[in-house]
């Protein structure tokens, strides 16, 4: 266009001065290919409430079917492996209890779990009792929050009232017997943090009473609901081969066919002993994995009441004095302290024991050298902590194979080629944790 | 039972893995005892002097499944033209098997053990990445951690690479799992995986300097106050290993 063309363009004369109106050039063929081509990129998140977290996707939109979709992931980052790598051993937990906040408990087993299987040493019956318990009424809450959350991002709000009023019960039953709602830090390297209060057994049979009249709830208010079938039945399918070249492992996996659930192939904890089933669809859809859940909660309980049998008194820490915490820690007034006939001991009576509690808290134990990779089921899948030492007292590398960081990449093969709103039933049903896919 | 198969069932026991020179060190050499190194030495354990950990090279028989699965290997191997080398040292400890892998044949290595019927290493459960610090010969370690679900086995392998040659093979093209796997490792340890799809940061913002689980790279934190007293941040505070 040569500067005759807007000379003879029409004009008008403004305050702002002289305003041309120019026509022509490839203006119109411009306007016309845009109105056949619907190509839209939507950037969905990473602030927004149907995106299950601090999850960035972006969205290629054809009208509304999406063509293409990719997650971006990173905005939970917080270097917790590499802070692992400057705290000793049993300060780890801390950390790793914060990674899958929905999950914390099996973080801290499975790290202890590691940790141990580097010192070479195995805990006591009541501990491993203790963690399998936890763990299992975990997995209740971590299931229930994936259905509650996956309820409102579908519209579903009653489901999400209703998951996050029994998780609640979760959480004040896990209060109760670790002291904290989440982020407990109650299992460490050789055992358990304290044995559970002494009426451990009444408050746990009053919640498995409560979970058993509210869980049928579940099936009338979504199960057989036609709107949520819909929304979820043949939506975000991914077969089982998908599933193994993706790395998918959890409800994604068992929902396309395939019985892998790491307490029944590679048990540990004593898991062999328990009896329960593991539930398996072949639909491969959202729906089957959301019956998946519910069902792997009703096992779940089964679980823990098998476990309460078991409970027989003992100790909950290694006898090695070397490893196990030296503070006997007591409920004081303010919820959790140090023993006083402890702290009596090592200031008053025995210099030796102070050095030695002294050593342990700042110094901790040294691991032999080596690696192990210890890997368990969490509620999403496949939790395993790839643990290094160097014969040091902290770790030299601590990696987490995150089951919500492999899931995700299963994100696309489930939402190409469908609706824009199916995008959010997938990632529901995908039920990723971000701040342990982050880490 | 005898321990060794005889050899017309043991289709890989006139083959072993070749021992490499330069054997994996996994491990920094020690000096001393309680961190101290800007004050005299009062304690005299100063003068202590632990070498760097070397993983053991196992040998015949390995115990378990591991013979059988190390014969089929090598059996697998023969078949597909790989060379013995590849394999430069396998090592048994707490239980698990460590193949210490030439990075040349990797990706040939992972398509054997992928499809091998006798191997069946269908699951690549985890890669990552493992510096072993500073003045520590071929310090980045790449691990992969696979997984038979047919067999219930795992393995593990691991290729040792040089900090100013960090080039590994990628594995996308057999386990399209370790995409995001290998992300995360270029991103922490800065390995260059080559033939990846798209080898992006994962976790850092893409204008991020430096790759932040190096030995090297600081863990930042600024000194924090409490009580009157300055905690300095804790890769700064006394160390006792």
């Amino acid at each position: 266009m040569s500067i005759d063309d807007i000379q003879h363009a029409d004009s008008r004369d403004t305050t702002e001065g002289r305003v041309y109106t120019v026509t022509g050039g490839d203006w119109d063929e411009v306007l016309e290919e845009a109105a056949r081509d619907e190509r839209i990129v939507m950037n969905l998140g990473p602030q927004h409430p149907s995106t299950h977290g601090v999850l960035r996707l972006v969205l290629e939109l054809e009208g509304e079917s999406v063509t293409q979709a990719r997650s971006v992931i990173g905005y939970l980052h917080t270097g917790i492996e590499k802070n692992c790598e400057y705290r000793t051993w049993t300060q780890g937990v801390t950390f790793v209890t914060r990674m899958d906040y929905l999950a914390p408990l099996f973080n801290e087993t499975a790290y202890c779990l590691a940790t141990e299987k580097l010192l070479g040493i195995e805990v006591p019956r009541r501990a491993q009792v203790i963690r399998v318990l936890l763990m299992e009424l975990n997995r209740i809450g971590s299931h229930l929050v994936a259905i509650a959350t996956g309820g409102m991002e579908l519209g579903a709000l009653t489901g999400m009232t209703n998951g996050f009023r029994e998780r609640e019960e979760v959480l004040h039953l896990l209060e109760w017997l670790t002291g904290l709602r989440m982020n407990h830090a109650f299992i460490r390297p050789g055992g358990v943090a304290q044995d559970l209060p002494d009426d451990y057994h009444e408050k746990i049979t009053s919640f498995l009473k409560i979970m058993d009249s509210r869980l049928p709830g579940y099936d009338k208010l979504l199960t057989g609901q036609p709107i949520w079938r819909n929304r979820m039945a043949g939506v975000g399918v991914l077969p089982v081969d998908a599933c193994l070249a993706l790395g998918i492992t959890g409800p994604i996996l068992r929902s396309a066919g395939l019985a892998w659930d790491l307490r029944k192939v590679d048990p540990y904890l004593g898991y062999e002993e328990y009896s329960f089933e593991v539930p398996t669809s072949t639909d491969a859809d959202c729906f089957a994995r959301y019956v998946l859940r519910l069902e792997e909660i009703h096992q779940s309980l089964k679980i823990v009441k098998q476990a309460l049998k078991k409970l027989e008194p003992g100790p909950v820490m290694v006898e090695d004095a070397k490893i196990a915490w030296p503070a006997q820690l007591t409920i004081g007034a303010d919820g959790m302290g140090n023993s006083l006939n402890h702290v009596k001991k090592i200031m008053g009576q025995s210099m030796e024991s102070l050095i030695h509690h002294f050593k342990l808290v700042t110094e901790g134990f040294a691991v032999p050298a080596g690696q192990v990779y210890v890997p368990i089921e969490s509620p999403r899948g496949e939790l395993g902590y790839h643990m290094v030492s160097d014969g040091g007292t902290r770790p030299l590398r601590v990696h987490v194979r995150e089951p919500s960081f492999v899931n995700l990449q299963s994100m696309p093969a489930m939402c190409e080629g469908g609706m824009v709103a199916d995008v959010i039933a997938s990632v529901a049903s995908i039920d990723p944790v971000m701040g342990g896919c982050d880490r | 039972m005898s321990p060794l198969p005889e050899n017309e069932t043991n289709p890989g026991a006139e083959l072993e893995p070749t021992p490499q020179p330069g054997a994996p060190v996994a491990g920094r050499e020690r000096r001393g005892m309680f961190g101290v190194h800007d004050a005299g030495d009062t304690t005299g354990f100063g003068g202590l002097r632990l070498p760097a950990y070397l993983p053991p090279r196992a040998e015949r028989p390995y115990g378990g499944w591991f013979d059988e699965f190390v014969d089929e290997l090598l059996a697998a191997m023969a078949e597909r033209g790989i060379p013995t080398s590849a394999i430069r040292q396998v090592t048994i400890d707490r239980g698990e098997i460590t193949l210490y892998v030439d990075r040349d044949h990797l990706v040939a290595l992972c398509q054997a053990l992928r499809d091998d019927a006798a191997l069946r290493f269908e699951l690549c459960s985890s890669v990552s990445g493992v510096d072993y610090g500073a003045d520590v010969p071929d310090r980045l370690h790449s691990v992969y951690h696979l997984t038979s679900m047919t067999y219930r086995r795992r393995i593990r392998l691991e290729v040792a690479v040089d900090v100013d040659d960090a080039h590994v093979p990628s594995v996308v093209s057999v386990y399209p799992t370790a995409d995001w796997h290998e992300r995360e490792t270029w991103d922490m340890f800065g390995i260059v995986y080559d033939g990846h799809p798209a080898l992006t940061r994962i976790l850092m913002p893409d204008d991020w300097d430096g790759h932040p689980q190096r030995k090297d790279y600081p863990l930042g934190g600024i000194p924090v106050e409490y009580k009157g007293a300055e905690i300095p941040p804790p890769d700064q505070r006394r160390a006792y290993s």
